[in-house]
């Protein structure tokens, strides 16, 4: 018997290239053919009229409402109060203190999140101990010849990005104290903190905002008041260091035992412990879980609208009822939901790549 | 778990080994891990006692300055307020307890609305979105992106203030099947009971009692001689048409409301408040995304092997779905999905924004500034909440234990 080779065919010609794919993903059985069909068409007669409004026929250039046909979409509303948006009613000469504050937050985030970046721990601790200080001073001013900007006028994107960051940060010394003391020999330090932890999980952060806005006054000496925004801030803390809390607990949670008894066994004492051999480890494996709750509180931000902040939705919200931009709620809605939705999507995007990257860490996780 | 124990052993040695060690053996009472962590409990105890004592102790006095009387006889004043949805019987002149037990039931009825309508499309979406059709699974995937990242009180205000709010007024009402749609809400014909009613809904009980004995029947003999019996259809026949048949021999004792243009709105009627569509809408579309998310994670977890087995069975797809898929997968999707619901039922508390009267809303609000009980008013909402998420979590951790994998 002889061999001859035979040249390999190509691929039969409906498996391969755009027809192959539509095939196999597309038209493969008459069920989902039909699915198909009925669905483009619903997608198709959906998305022209959508783009036609948003884009096509919107208007974008203008000053003024005249400028809009009322075809499309107005977006120069959006375009006359894009400051506001941004900045709330912060003076406008102060704007520079808000975009450099921003620009460090970013610069120190990019830092972190970037691979191949030397000394991300001194970075890491740049930003949750030495930017809050200096970003309080550039914000709130009142020192190094900065001119005072009271609470009452930050607002827009600037406020929800000022509210999330300072709840995420100051909630995070207070959740690692909690996972720990949950996890604790001490039966009156574990139960003190399941409670703590059950109560602020339990309740809406709404209830939460009501009471640090109405009951914290009184909780205080008489003459003791607390600015609005601080107040929140607080509220937003404790409620945000319970679900940080439990990060922290599933993060201590998947470190192998042998870890624990490692470090016992080297003579390790509690604090050594944790602070050299256990929280290392734990940090990596809890960083998507921190994203995923800075997410849910950058989105439960806009609740603070509800006790008379003004962060970007409530701007929006604000400026709808300007007399002289009636009737585009739509436009200020859908350019807010943009803003939260960039910021949203980008980092749940990132926790994904993250818990993807972690996914070969531990034996007993993988 | 075993944190001190290190210091115990790890104290004395490490000293033992030093020339200047003392020669006494008995660690000093500060390395006594026991010692040390009653003495740090007590400290504990200590600074919470002072700190609720001064915080009780500043209340009084603010309160006793600002006039208010504490305790719970507020709940029998008079509340004076008119409320725009109420599930009972109630007018200004009843108390400020009615306004409670009316928020409380807008609370549930958007709740369970919510959850109904969530279960239903994130269930739905979440197969889709591991449809092996790219269209399908692409447009699942896109409505998970869009609604889970977005403010679901944004997503409130975007369908009460840009839709709703939009809609004709009530001369111009869009009108659908006897039902109008306009700005003040959705309009429908009211079904109203007359007597002999009652005959229906205990037909309907008898019905729901013949069903479920009959599914224990037909598993009995599923599992006796390998015979199927097709209980669905038989309780869904039996469910509905048992009080068809009663309403139809009790002479159809029912009457229908229709709602009618008076003036410039309608009179008669179920009218369904343009606030709780709103709520409804926006609550369902968002926590659909999650529920999808967890429905897929759920499917995703049952091995490969299993629908592979079911298909060297013969089992076609829908029923490969239906009964090895889904089953196995809800032991990974029902935790999940009852945090969502204790979520939804959290985030219903947002009808405040767009005023549904719901518990946060009525009570926490209204009452609360007409009062000023701002303690009572916000403990009672917090213990409503507060007694819902336990509730869950005992219910989780029944149903874990029961649902644990007994493995070889």
């Amino acid at each position: 018997m002889k061999y001859d080779e035979q040249p390999t065919l190509p691929a039969p010609a409906n498996t391969i290239g755009a027809v192959g794919w539509m095939r196999k993903h597309l038209f493969n059985g008459p069920y989902n053919s039909i699915a198909t069909l009925v669905l483009g068409y619903f997608l198709i007669s959906w998305m022209i009229p959508i783009f036609q409004w948003s884009i096509f026929d919107a208007d974008w250039i203008g000053e003024t409402r005249d400028a809009c046909s009322g075809d499309g979409a107005c977006w120069v509303f959006i375009g006359a109060r894009l400051n506001q948006f941004l900045y709330g009613f912060y003076p406008e000469a102060e704007y520079w203190r808000l975009n450099l504050a921003f620009i460090l937050l970013m610069f120190a985030i990019a830092w972190l999140v970037l691979p191949k970046t030397p000394r991300k721990g001194w970075m890491a601790i740049f930003l949750l101990v030495i930017f809050p200080v200096i970003a309080f001073f550039l914000l709130y001013g009142d020192a190094f010849g900065l001119e005072r900007v009271e609470t009452h006028m930050w607002g827009g994107l600037s406020l929800t990005l000022v509210l999330a960051v300072v709840g995420i940060v100051a909630s995070l010394p207070l959740g690692i104290l909690l996972a720990l003391g949950r996890q604790s020999d001490m039966p009156i330090v574990r139960s003190v903190c399941v409670i703590f932890i059950e109560i602020w999980r339990g309740v809406p952060l709404i209830t939460v905002l009501f009471m640090a806005s109405v009951m914290l006054p009184l909780f205080f000496p008489e003459g003791m008041s607390f600015d609005k925004l601080l107040r929140a801030l607080i509220g937003i803390t404790l409620f945000q260091s319970a679900y940080m809390a439990e990060v922290i607990r599933g993060g201590l949670q998947a470190i192998p035992k042998g870890q624990y008894e490692a470090a016992d066994a080297l003579g390790l004492g509690y604090w050594q412990k944790m602070i050299l051999i256990i929280m290392p480890q734990a940090l990596k494996l809890m960083i998507p879980g921190i994203v995923n709750t800075f997410i849910a509180l950058f989105k439960d931000t806009s609740l603070v609208l509800i006790i008379g902040l003004f962060d970007i939705l409530g701007v929006g919200k604000a400026a709808n009822q300007d007399p002289n931009w009636i009737g585009f709620s739509t436009e200020s809605y859908l350019f807010v939901a943009l803003m939260f939705w960039v910021f949203c999507f980008s980092m749940s995007r990132y926790s994904m790549h993250l818990e993807r990257k972690l996914h070969t860490g531990h034996g007993n996780r993988a | 778990m075993s944190s001190d124990i290190p210091n115990s052993g790890h104290k004395p040695d490490g000293g033992s080994k030093q020339p200047k060690a003392s020669p006494a053996s008995r660690p000093k009472f500060w390395n006594d891990p026991q010692k040390r962590s009653l003495l740090f409990q007590t400290l504990l105890i200590a600074s919470l006692g002072f700190f609720f004592y001064s915080v009780i102790d500043n209340t009084l006095t603010n309160l006793e300055q600002r006039g208010i009387t504490t305790g719970f006889d507020f709940l029998t004043q008079e509340a004076g307020f008119g409320i725009s949805m109420t599930l009972i019987d109630y007018t200004e002149a009843s108390s400020y307890g009615a306004t409670f037990v009316v928020g409380l039931l807008n609370t549930v009825l958007v709740a369970v609305l919510g959850i109904i309508a969530a279960t239903i499309l994130g269930f739905i979406i979440g197969v889709a979105r591991l449809s092996d059709n790219w269209l399908i699974s692409k447009i699942a995937a896109a409505y998970i992106e869009t609604f889970r990242n977005l403010p679901l009180l944004l997503q409130i205000f975007f369908w009460y203030f840009a839709v709703l709010q939009t809609l004709p007024h009530p001369r111009q009402s869009l009108e659908f099947l006897g039902s109008f749609f306009n700005n003040r809400g959705l309009i429908t014909p009211a079904p109203v009971p007359e007597d002999g009613f009652g005959l229906v809904w205990g037909a309907l009980v008898v019905a729901c009692v013949a069903s479920w004995l009959m599914s224990r029947w037909a598993h009995k003999r599923q599992d006796l001689t390998g015979q199927q019996f097709p209980i669905f259809w038989a309780s869904v026949g039996l469910i509905i048409g048992l009080p068809l048949l009663m309403f139809l021999l009790a002479g159809a004792p029912m009457s229908i409301d229709h709602p009618e243009l008076k003036g410039f709105n309608f009179r008669g009627g179920l009218t369904i408040i343009p606030e709780l569509i709103a709520l409804w809408l926006a609550l369902s579309i968002y926590t659909a995304a999650f529920i999808a998310e967890t429905v897929r994670a759920g499917i995703l977890a049952v091995s490969h092997g299993q629908t592979e087995a079911a298909s060297a069975l013969g089992l076609s797809k829908g029923k490969t779905l239906r009964f090895i898929v889904i089953p196995q997968a809800m032991r990974v999707i029902i935790p999940p999905l009852t945090s969502q619901y204790l979520n939804l039922t959290k985030n219903s508390s947002l009808a405040t924004a767009v005023g549904y009267p719901d518990l946060v809303s009525v009570f926490a609000g209204t009452t609360l500034n007409q009062t000023g009980q701002a303690i009572e008013v916000i403990a009672m909402t917090m213990t409503v909440y507060l007694t819902l998420s336990l509730l869950t979590s005992l219910f989780m951790n029944w149903y874990n234990a029961r649902m644990q994998l007994t493995e070889r």
